[in-house]
């Protein structure tokens, strides 16, 4: 049947038709929507883990028992599953694995650019990588079998503009493989030295043999055109250069950047005059034509950096190219900021106002480094902001009482709890005010172990934050409602005072949730309102300052009452104007 | 036939998802072969947002860049004006006439250009601007925007008005089918 899926989608129902059994996943974009989609299919177990590693475990255990299993995460997601994936090499698996990460070149919504194709290499696993969703389809429901066929875990490579956008795909039905039997097989799955160095070899070989594969597998192939000019691209690049260029150039069309077809690559190389390589980050297929003799051009015309697109590749080929229409006033940005009512803004505010060095981490809450709160001194990665305080103050102890660590609830049980552990167990004076808005917000609301409901929103264990900090070692551990900022000055006050180390526990759910009840909006009363701009001060996107006075969107407000609590003059209030 | 290229831009949490979900299903249904580009993740957090909607015979590229697109529907003034460039020669730009203050105008750091379409007319380029929240309002919902917007576009493309009501009847929930049906008859003027 023919639909207009996304990239994600496309990838869900290509892994479901291929017989997965289970996903394990943590929520990233633009790898998010892969699990989502395989959540609303009953016949498979579908779940959030707390983090990467968790997840392609759980996905390699799943392999193991002898069924299809699959995880899902962006480019940096992999960085934290990395240590299973470069051992998972040397074990194979007993079902087939698929690892789909996706990247983020441009970053969107990422702290990097890391290219994944890097990790194909050094992990010595094969590397699929789609063009658009009927690829993406195609590709996902392949990589089961040749996972099997080759005893290794296989990566589905997406990139943003695979992932988000929709093409049309026709899709078909699910074929349930047969179970795999487990069997003990100790040489193969114990990978202490011994069994490991008899592993390597076989990896080795079985790179030989994908490298034979990648010769006349169905995913790489050449479309003839022009041959003054041959392209070797891959990936959403097929399909600028196909754009601009039409057939005036010949196009080796790689789906599978790793192994590379070299015979393929040479072949080609020699029935065209010039060769150009056109991959966006890295030149890993560059690289590769550099040690087959080749000389292509490939990154002395195109960037290693962000997204290409039709036209980048039409300049880049001496194209004509349209010119359109400016205003001659130049539009201000537009850059992303916290939601009207979003719990993080009350505490911030508090932090902010103390001049507090904070150290920050991953999630919706990095928005608070801009413009007028400009909270943060540092986000890192995932978990970051915990044990990077914990060194900070080791380093410079009479930073203790104007040095802060703030991170999320999910982002908290992602990484941060190992974090402070480390706090508690070689003892700093850090105070860790964790983020609390009961969801994983900035990439869509996916449920966590701290709510208390699973992927399909039911019922599930929930951890209690408290319990666990207290557990780790963390003896002062208090609740604050970031809506109420007296209670929030008073408990950071007195955690910065304090001598051992303490985690605020900073808790309101994401007004963004449908349960959440708003209030009804706020107003300014012109005549008590003497243009302090100290509501200004918040960065709420439902306050502004018109005519001398400030005023409220009635239409944005959620009625929080932070802004209230804030003016000293009485002017905000429930009353209209 | 040529692609046709088609821009939804606007603000974060604005709706332009919804929009681009509708008009992917219609020109699906219309039998071409259809592209289209979001962003999802971040920029959903009141950002600047852009939706690439691509339609013909075959379509290669999901993006559409500088002097590209045959239309440009804005759920926003200033966003109107910040895509701008993107039109092609004897394009036409579809505009809400809402507007949503950014950051830095919000914090005194800028102005927001009130006069920025009448600019891009006068060297021009073709703006249409639309009160489509008033129409949405009068459909029953502020949420509606984003179809009496479409309605807008409808106007210009060529596809049967009941085609696009049949769309709509697939791509929103039942319970709100009427309200979009009426946003769509009052924002095409039928």
């Amino acid at each position: 049947m023919k639909k207009l899926l996304i990239g994600n989608e496309a990838v869900a129902r290509g892994l479901y038709e291929g017989g997965i059994s289970l996903v394990s996943s943590y929520p990233g974009t633009p790898s998010t929507e892969i699990t989502e989609f395989l959540s609303k299919y009953d016949d498979i177990h579908s779940e959030w883990a707390p983090n990467e590693k968790v997840a392609l475990e759980t996905a390699f255990g799943a392999s193991l028992s002898g069924v299809r299993a699959a995880c899902a995460m962006k480019h940096v997601g992999l960085n934290v599953a990395a240590d299973p994936l470069f051992t998972l090499s040397y074990t194979g698996v007993n079902g087939g694995l698929v690892i789909c990460v996706a990247d983020d070149p441009a970053m969107h919504s990422s702290q990097n650019e890391q290219d994944s194709r890097r990790y194909a290499k050094a992990a010595k696993v094969p590397m699929l990588e789609p063009s658009d969703s009927a690829e993406a389809y195609e590709f996902a429901k392949a990589a089961f079998g040749l996972s099997e066929k080759f005893d290794t875990p296989v990566i589905l490579r997406m990139c943003t503009r695979v992932a988000h956008s929709q093409s049309v795909v026709d899709t078909g039905e699910r074929v349930a493989p047969e179970r795999i039997p487990y069997e003990r097989r100790a040489e193969k799955y114990i990978m202490m030295p011994a069994y490991a160095k008899a592993r390597h070899p076989i990896v080795e070989e079985r790179m030989k043999a994908l490298a034979g594969y990648a010769e006349d597998c169905p995913f790489n192939r050449v479309e003839w055109g022009g041959t003054d000019i041959g392209v070797i691209t891959s990936g959403t690049s097929y399909h600028y250069v196909r754009e601009a260029l039409g057939d005036s150039v010949s196009v080796l069309k790689i789906g599978m950047p790793h192994p590379l077809p070299d015979k393929m690559i040479l072949d080609f190389a020699s029935r065209v005059g010039k060769l150009c390589v056109v991959e966006e980050l890295d030149p890993v297929i560059e690289e590769r034509c550099r040690v087959l003799g080749l000389d292509p051009v490939g990154k002395s015309l195109f960037s290693p950096i962000g997204e290409f697109s039709q036209r980048t590749i039409a300049e880049a080929f001496g194209k004509e190219t349209a010119v359109g229409v400016s205003a001659d006033t130049a539009a201000p940005a537009r850059p992303p900021m916290m939601c009207p009512g979003c719990p993080h803004r009350g505490i911030y505010y508090v932090l902010a106002k103390k001049k507090l060095t904070v150290l920050g981490d991953i999630g919706c809450y990095t928005l608070g480094a801009q413009p007028p709160l400009n909270a943060l001194d540092s986000t890192l990665c995932m978990g970051a902001s915990v044990s990077g305080i914990h060194g900070f103050l080791k380093a410079s102890p009479d930073a203790a009482k104007k040095t802060v660590a703030v991170i999320g609830d999910s982002t908290f049980i992602h990484s941060g709890v190992t974090g402070l552990i480390n706090v508690a167990y070689n003892g700093s004076p850090a105070v860790v005010v964790i983020l609390d808005n009961s969801i994983t917000g900035m990439t869509g609301h996916q449920q966590n172990p701290t709510t208390g409901y699973d992927i399909k929103g039911d019922p599930a264990g929930k951890v209690d934050l408290e319990a666990l900090c207290r557990a780790v070692g963390i003896d002062r551990v208090r609740v604050v409602d970031p809506y109420d900022l007296k209670a929030c000055e008073e408990a950071v006050d007195e955690e910065l005072a304090a001598d051992g180390p303490s985690v605020i526990i900073s808790r309101r759910p994401c007004v963004l949730l449908k349960y959440v009840k708003t209030n009804a909006p706020l107003a300014v009363r012109p005549d008590k309102c003497r243009s302090c701009r100290r509501c200004m001060g918040l960065g709420c996107p439902a306050i502004s300052f018109k005519e001398g006075k400030a005023r409220i969107d009635a239409t944005l407000c959620v009625g929080c009452g932070v802004c209230e609590q804030l003016c000293p003059f009485g002017a905000i209030g429930g009353d209209a104007e | 036939m040529k692609t046709v290229s088609i821009m939804i831009v606007g603000v974060g949490g604005q709706g332009s998802l919804l929009a681009s979900k509708l008009l992917g299903n219609l020109l699906v249904g219309e039998g071409y072969d259809v592209k289209v580009s979001e962003v999802h993740g971040m920029s959903q957090r009141g950002g600047s947002v852009v939706t690439y909607v691509r339609y013909g015979d075959r379509v290669f590229s999901p993006l559409v860049t500088e002097g590209e697109a045959d239309y440009i529907v804005s759920f926003e003034k200033l966003e109107a004006a910040r895509w701008a460039p993107c039109l092609r020669p004897g394009g036409k730009i579809i505009v809400n006439t809402q507007q949503i203050d950014p950051m830095p105008v919000i914090i005194g750091k800028a102005d927001y250009p009130a006069g920025i379409l009448d600019e891009l007319r006068a060297k021009g380029v073709s703006v249409e601007e639309v009160d489509a929240l008033s129409a949405a309002l009068e459909a029953g919902s502020a949420k509606a925007v984003n179809i009496v917007l479409m309605a807008r576009l409808a106007r210009e493309l060529g596809i049967p008005y009941g085609k696009w009501i049949a769309a709509i009847g697939n791509t929103v929930a039942p319970k709100f089918k009427e309200l979009n049906e009426r946003a769509f008859s009052l924002g095409y003027g039928k």
